[in-house]
């Protein structure tokens, strides 16, 4: 089984070589005699070759020459933009906590408003906190090591 | 000979040491290095992404998000290390994720296709329309084909027939053996092989 194994191993690398023209001669001369000493490598060789022959008049497309004029300013523009992204997160973080700690103050003083009204806000709060902390905890941690990551769902 | 292959290995030394100084400049924040970085592999990280993603607006996007990423990461970098592998991970994740990312399948579906151009039809004569016709049906299967393989498969493919990597190129880029390079490609040409059954 094993001896097959490599065996099949053996000939596909020899296949994969001669078509990708990476043959040394003794490798050359194995190929050869593998080929002549079995029909169905001959016509498996053909096949591939003729897949070869399709490849080898392709080629990636260029793409407009303009675009290599502006790439470095699109990357800069990147991280540029990344770090304009953080500050206007921390700003937006810094700024509605104090806006939100501010509205719960002024309505948690307020003695008109029922308590039960009152302990909903605040279950509502602890609730959200809660959440986040999950979320940032699962990011943080958890994805990081998920050894699964990488499999196509 | 001897002397051609000393002075090729000369080059190639002198190459890396030019890029470690580069790699120094740019662990310690300057951008201008950073910039001679991204002229230097611009064209070889749109190319990988454009095989990998097959859409040149996309492999655009995600090229540049690649660079922009590794500025960002920039203190993780080795200078006694070439760049271009390093770069080449973070660019093939980006990649992975936004082929199997399903949200927006038919808009990557719609964008992709037209990233392979077949030499014959530059070469053909205008003259000649039934033959630029096969060829760009060809071209199409082909593109098709492609795509539907594994991208692990696809990958290694698109490395060898159209970035004319060595075995051992591609075996370094990945960081696998060379024996898996070779599995992965035997099996691309093989579903391709098969999908492309009947051609002239």
């Amino acid at each position: 089984m094993t001896d097959d194994t490599g065996r099949i191993d053996r000939v596909r690398e020899l296949l994969m070589r001669a078509l990708d023209d990476e043959l040394d001669s003794a490798q050359h001369d194995e190929f050869e005699r593998l080929l002549s000493d079995n029909p169905e490598l001959r016509e498996e060789w053909n096949h591939l070759s003729r897949l070869k022959e399709v490849t080898a008049n392709m080629k990636l497309r260029n793409p407009p020459e303009e675009m290599w004029d502006g790439y470095w300013t699109s990357v800069y523009s990147r991280f540029e933009r990344g770090l304009a992204w953080i500050l206007v997160s921390v700003g937006a973080i810094v700024f509605g906590s104090w806006g939100a700690w501010a509205v719960v103050r002024d309505l948690m003083a307020d003695n008109d408003l029922p308590t039960f009204v009152k302990w909903g806000m605040l279950a509502l709060i602890v609730g959200l906190v809660m959440l986040l902390v999950s979320v940032l905890r699962h990011r943080l941690f958890v994805s990081k090591s998920d050894p699964y990551k990488e499999i196509e769902r | 000979m001897n002397r051609v292959k000393a002075e090729s290995e000369r080059e190639r030394d002198d190459g890396r040491t030019a890029e470690a100084i580069l790699v120094r400049r740019v662990r310690a924040g300057d951008t201008a290095a950073f910039g001679e970085l991204v002229s230097i592999y611009m064209q070889r990280c749109y190319y990988a992404a454009l095989g990998m993603v097959g859409s040149p607006q996309d492999a655009e996007d995600l090229s540049q998000d690649a660079f922009a990423r590794a500025f960002k990461a920039r203190a993780r970098l080795d200078p006694e290390r070439p760049f271009y592998p390093w770069l080449y991970q973070i660019l093939r994740r980006l990649c992975y994720n936004f082929t199997r990312d399903t949200s927006s399948r038919r808009r990557k579906l719609e964008r992709a296709g037209g990233w392979l151009v077949a030499e014959a039809t530059v070469r053909a004569s205008v003259d000649d329309p039934e033959r630029i016709r096969a060829t760009e049906e060809l071209r199409d299967r082909l593109e098709t084909a492609i795509r539907e393989l594994p991208p692990a498969q696809r990958e290694v493919f698109v490395l060898k027939e159209f970035e004319g990597l060595k075995y051992r190129e591609i075996a370094e880029l990945l960081d696998v053996p060379i024996g898996t390079v070779m599995s992965r490609l035997y099996a691309a040409r093989q579903r391709l092989a098969a999908r492309l059954e009947g051609i002239e």
